[in-house]
């Protein structure tokens, strides 16, 4: 009984030791971008809490630098337009790969996905040579065709995943009653799938939000995003800003997370 | 169908379409056949031995001029040097000192610019990458080469670089894999059986990170990390280590391995967490009511069952560890870096594309195989997000 007690126990303690590792990575950050200094650790001002050691000057930094703000525009016109380009193009698929008429479902869902498995560095090389051809390396149009292709896998599983708990008779009973089929998706399927695509398109924007190496390869200085500015930074001229950024983002992934729960409780 | 075509046809545009081009990149390379034709052609009568004829010569300093003006001759170079180091300097010396040069005998000319032109190797370079269709990018990834006479050997042992690389990379996505599985099987098992509340909240911390931004994330492992880090001045401030006794854990293997693994454990708490949730409580009830200890209980009841999970989150991460770019280039230092480092640095640095395709498609491969193989045993349909 006492074997089981503290086996019991260092269970407890070991997952907490796990959770420890996943959160506190992305808690640590927070307080440290309000550091006066520009030094990525605490300083014993900071600890004292004395309030001389906490300061907003790489909010204010990355407010008026050109370059972060620059690359919020960039980051949200590509981030947008590749979200609209996969979420159409997946929910349409989806639709499709749901239907029981589709033949060779499993090859062409594997080929849907596969965007998402592919190491982004093989896709990035294989869309500079092949964009390069086409004219559409440095431009955005380029990008926004390239986020949007690895963006597809994500608005497809989560939009297949939703029609799975589909009733196929609400489209029959909608058809009987003389809806074509357009009508029928319009006002019976989407109203019910749709938490399934915002999740879907949600997912696909944080994708777009978060690339950096693709950016890396096809963009040039105009198509600076904010992930391809913070690996400037991380690499080039480490600046406590980038702490700031990154407050931001995290600040970011917990609005779409909550969002995303909230859509998946809806749906549910 | 029709509603998935869209998506198909876009797909091959934007996504197949463009690796396709990389395979071929990997085995076509037009340049060198393309500037110097005439002088392949003339190699072509030569045997290999001893040195070619003079009318390789003579067509050779024909077209590596022309080869000047038209502004390709460095890309040539590069090239040949690929396959003869210090060739680079020789096409450049003697495209611009063949311009004093108005008539033969062209070896004699072309040897007083530089002696490489009587030496046969030279030839033999600049024959080989002539090839329009060729394999050597893919012997050059293989840590293979080809000998003048043709057959193909291994590099010499210290000169092998991407063979010890590919295997560094898998038994780095190996120990990725196994600390996931290691570190992730715990928590899936607490978030699976405890009460909805509590298991909601433990789901999102799991869901947090999965949400954080990449770049965000190795920020954090960075500044934990880095000797002047969080981590060590917490253990100097607590006397564990010495103020000049500060661990280096990142900017090598340990900075890769610590935050590929904090990247990765949601791929493997999900899967893990979605089959045990299915795994009902009363099956360990009854092992312990017909006398099973828990360890025995686990090992032939709960174990088992959550085969499924775990071949599911495994695979998942090491088929994500094996193609990882992002975390190692940050954090890896010289010594934690992976064969997708090497694309990279093919793709940026080195500019030799050829050799950056064939590495991408050897890896390529690899990762088809594992994506046919996670088909087979989890079903790609039943991939989920969370």
């Amino acid at each position: 009984m006492i074997g089981a007690r503290v086996g019991r126990i260092g269970y407890l303690a070991f997952c907490t030791c796990v959770f420890i590792f996943l959160v506190a990575p992305i808690i640590v950050i927070v307080p440290l971008s309000f550091n006066a200094e520009p030094y990525f650790t605490f300083t014993e001002g900071m600890l004292r809490l004395d309030p001389e050691a906490w300061s907003l000057r790489w909010y204010r930094e990355i407010v008026e630098n050109e370059a972060w703000t620059r690359g919020l525009v960039n980051s949200l016109v590509i981030g947008v337009s590749a979200t609209l380009l996969a979420t159409v193009l997946g929910t349409l698929a989806a639709l499709g790969l749901s239907s029981p008429a589709m033949p060779a479902r499993r090859f062409i869902t594997g080929l849907l996905i596969s965007p998402m498995v592919t190491p982004v560095i093989i896709a990035a090389a294989g869309m500079f040579f092949f964009y390069t051809n086409l004219g559409l390396a440095q431009t955005h149009l380029g990008l926004i065709l390239a986020h949007a292709t690895l963006g597809l896998p994500f608005v497809v599983i989560t939009v297949v995943a939703t029609l799975s708990a589909f009733d196929r008779n609400l489209t029959r009973a909608a058809a009987s009653l003389g809806a074509g089929p357009v009508r029928t998706f319009r006002t019976v399927q989407l109203p019910l799938i749709a938490p399934g695509v915002i999740s879907g398109a949600l997912f696909a924007f944080a994708t777009s939000f978060d690339e950096v190496v693709v950016v890396l390869f096809m963009g040039g200085l105009e198509q600076r995003t904010i992930p391809r500015q913070m690996w400037a930074g991380i690499r080039e001229q480490i600046s406590p800003a980038i702490l700031a950024v990154a407050t931001f983002l995290i600040v970011f992934a917990l609005a779409l997370l909550f969002t995303v729960e909230w859509l998946r409780r809806r749906a549910s | 169908m029709g509603l998935v075509l869209p998506l198909l046809i876009f797909l091959g545009v934007t996504f197949l379409a463009p690796l396709g081009t990389m395979l071929v990149r990997s085995v076509y390379d037009p340049v060198v056949a393309d500037a110097l034709p005439a002088t392949l052609t003339a190699l072509r009568e030569w045997n290999g031995e001893g040195l070619p004829p003079e009318a390789a010569y003579e067509a050779a300093a024909g077209e590596i001029g022309a080869a000047r003006e038209a502004r390709t001759l460095g890309q040539v170079a590069s090239r040949a040097n690929r396959l003869q180091s210090g060739l680079r300097g020789v096409f450049t010396r003697t495209g611009r000192d063949l311009r004093e040069v108005v008539e033969g005998p062209w070896r004699d000319a072309m040897a007083a610019i530089d002696s490489a032109w009587v030496d046969p190797g030279t030839w033999h370079a600049i024959r080989a990458a002539g090839e329009r269709i060729t394999a050597r990018h893919y012997l050059n990834a293989l840590d293979m080469q080809r000998l003048a006479d043709g057959s193909v050997a291994r590099q010499p042992e210290e000169r092998r670089i991407y063979l010890p690389l590919l295997w560094r990379t898998l038994l780095v996505s190996l120990a990725i894999t196994v600390f996931c599985l290691v570190l992730g099987y715990p928590i899936a098992h607490l978030i699976a059986h405890a009460r909805p509340r509590r298991a909601g909240l433990l789901l999102a911390l799991v869901l947090v990170p999965f949400w954080t931004s990449l770049l965000v994330r190795t920020t954090s492992w960075i500044v934990l990390l880095q000797t002047q880090g969080v981590v060590n001045d917490l253990l100097v401030a607590i006397g564990l280590i010495g103020d000049d006794g500060r661990l280096s854990m990142v900017y090598n293997m340990t900075g890769t391995l610590v935050a590929m693994t904090h990247v990765l454990l949601p791929f493997m708490v999900l899967p893990l967490y979605s089959v045990m949730r299915s795994i009902p409580p009363l099956h360990m009830r009854a092992a312990a009511s017909m006398g099973a200890t828990p360890a025995q209980a686990f090992r032939r009841v709960y174990w088992p069952q959550t085969l499924p999970g775990v071949g599911a989150g495994s695979l998942l991460v090491f088929i994500l560890a094996i193609g990882y770019y992002i975390t190692p280039a940050l954090v890896g230092g010289s010594s934690g870096q992976l064969i997708s480092n090497m694309v990279a640095y093919h793709m940026q640095t080195s500019l030799n594309w050829g050799l950056a395709a064939a590495l991408g498609a050897l890896l390529l491969v690899g990762v088809l195989v594992l994506y046919l193989l996670y088909d087979r045993l989890v079903g790609v349909e039943r991939m989920s997000l969370g």
